[in-house]
């Protein structure tokens, strides 16, 4: 293993990071309080309540998994795109290093920029609502297995795209809506039943359901079943990055 | 002595179909400055690429230090430092980080003092803390050398190194590669700067069309295809060349005024004795004689411009 090799990538990344923090960190803080602002007090003054869980609360993993979910993308798929983009990947390419390597140094980078902002994200909701954490091991379980997961998807992504329209097409165009759609403000079971049969073909479903388990025990379907479709996910990603890397997809050729 | 870099039977081919490299056989020498001439799209690229590890090889194998660059793949690329052709650089890195880092990738521990040594033997030491973005085109390119020689590399390959850079500076560069060549590492270089392959070269190969043409010692290439010509100033206009003179296959130009004569310097006679006497008997007299040896640059025309 050329752990510098990762160590190298991990910190420039990283350093990327802090360099533009504010887009980075400060514009998913502002952006997520404003859903508070809009959701919380706005609507959430008519709702009331989900499920025993004050609205306001209740749309708090939600919020956060929102996040996690598009910054994971956003920070991985830029990660590795930027220097296809630029040219600069010639030295990764030709540097001694494995593939593992190279996706642990990205993805580990950007996972960890979006845990660290869903944790923000957390922090702040704490400023506007309530919250109690029942199961604080799950949900740092699931935080980090989405960010991963996702990080994953978004280099994947990033090496497919072959120009800034592409890198914005995924996420704008998929991600964002099955978020929306996937009950990050909403529980599944306030749908009539034909919505619900269909929401649960959405991914993001299993992902917000388990997080919000880890919070206040309530779930639109079972933990076991979430966590399976998580991990399931990260294989799915894992074994595309690997054939990305065996056959040299659009890095290569 | 076994090469330090070996390409055997390598082929390219493109997705596209376009045939990029075609049965490529080389062998570099440990310690060597080897040049690399070839035409616009001939394949030089190409095959620097393969050899680092950039892009996939089609067919046939590459072996560094006797490490398979596919099955060994860190330990050829580890002696290996590349300078790419383009200048692909990070914008906001600063010159110290972007120098760094590349050590790092190659999994080599810090070692400031080296660092320090390579950007002061490149003139880059006071534009340490620059950004990128910052510096001109020829410190960017010296920042990439830098970069290929953080990691304390055995091969260094220059991809047109010196294009766009001015004449001092290049002039500075080849400084730099002398020295590198007097600590032990081989060099591999391509330039469309003929007079720099035939002022560094230890040995020469010519690619076109994806295929080496010529692969030899610079001074032999020199001497083997090294044409020279004399040129003979007359004093007197000429009309025709006298039939007594037919045997030498002379040329005259077209003011009747000027002679040259076209002769070998390997072979045993150049005829050139004989010629001045024969031109004396003719009555010809002559005011001034220059002779001039052909240039890399007219060989590689030659060879390259062979069907």
């Amino acid at each position: 293993m050329n752990y510098r090799a990762i160590r190298a990538i991990y910190l420039f990344e990283m350093a990327r990071t802090w360099r533009t923090l504010l887009q980075s960190i400060v514009s998913p803080v502002v952006s997520t309080s404003l859903y508070f602002v809009v959701f919380g007090a706005a609507i959430g003054s008519r709702i009331t309540e989900v499920e025993g869980v004050s609205y306001g609360t209740f749309i708090v993993p939600g919020l956060v998994m929102l996040s996690v979910l598009t910054q994971s993308i956003a920070n991985a798929s830029f990660g590795i795109y930027f220097p296809k983009f630029a040219g600069t990947i010639y030295e990764i390419l030709s540097a001694p290093i494995s593939y593992l390597e190279i996706v642990i140094g990205y993805v580990g980078a950007a996972a960890t920029k979006s845990i660290i902002l869903g944790l923000i994200i957390l922090a702040t909701a704490g400023l506007f609502v309530p919250l109690h954490i029942n199961h604080p091991v799950w949900m740092l379980t699931f935080l980090v297995l989405t960010a991963v997961t996702f990080s994953l998807f978004g280099f994947i992504i990033g090496i497919w795209a072959d120009g800034f329209e592409k890198l914005q097409m995924i996420p704008m165009l998929v991600v964002t809506p099955l978020t929306f759609l996937g009950g990050s403000f909403y529980s599944v079971n306030m749908l009539p039943s034909g919505w619900r049969t269909i929401t649960l073909f959405n991914p993001v479903v299993y992902l917000i359901s388990g997080f919000r388990w880890s919070f206040f025990e309530i779930a639109d379907v079972s933990v076991a079943v979430s966590l399976g479709m998580t991990v399931g996910f990260l294989v799915v990603c894992m074994f595309i990055v690997a054939w990305i890397f065996r056959t040299g997809y659009r890095l290569k050729n | 002595m076994s090469p330090i870099i070996s390409v055997s039977n390598l082929s390219k081919t493109y997705g596209s179909g376009f045939k990029a490299l075609n049965n490529i056989n080389l062998g570099i020498n440990r310690g060597e400055i080897f040049a690399l001439l070839g035409p616009n799209g001939a394949g030089k690229t190409t095959l620097i690429s393969i050899i680092c590890g950039i892009a996939n090889p089609s067919q046939g194998s590459i072996s560094i230090g006797g490490h398979d660059i596919i099955k060994d793949y860190r330990a050829a690329r580890s002696m290996i430092g590349l300078v790419p052709q383009e200048l692909h650089t990070d914008a906001f890195e600063s010159v110290w980080a972007t120098v760094s880092f590349s050590r790092g990738l190659f999994g080599k521990p810090k070692n400031p003092a080296h660092i320090e040594k390579v950007l002061k033997d490149l003139s880059l030491w006071d534009k340490k803390d620059n950004k990128i973005i910052t510096l001109s085109g020829g410190m960017k390119r010296r920042v990439m050398i830098a970069k290929a020689l953080s990691h304390e590399p055995q091969i260094l390959f220059l991809d047109e190194p010196t294009a766009g850079v001015d004449v001092e500076l290049r002039k500075g560069m080849w400084e730099v590669v002398r020295t590198l060549q007097a600590s032990g590492v081989t060099i591999i270089l391509t330039t469309h700067y003929i007079e720099e392959a035939e002022e560094m070269a230890d040995r020469i190969g010519v690619i076109n069309k994806g295929e080496i043409i010529l692969i030899e010692d610079k001074a032999t290439l020199m001497q083997k295809l090294g044409k020279k010509h004399l040129t003979l100033q007359l004093q007197h206009k000429l009309d025709a060349i006298p039939e007594a003179l037919a045997a030498y296959k002379l040329e005259l130009s077209g003011d009747g005024r000027v002679v040259t004569y076209d002769y070998d310097t390997k072979g045993d006679r150049t005829g050139i004795t004989s010629l001045l006497n024969d031109l004396r008997n003719a009555g010809i007299r002559i005011s001034d004689l220059d002779t001039t040896q052909s240039s890399l640059e007219d060989i590689f025309v030659s060879l390259v411009r062979a069907p």
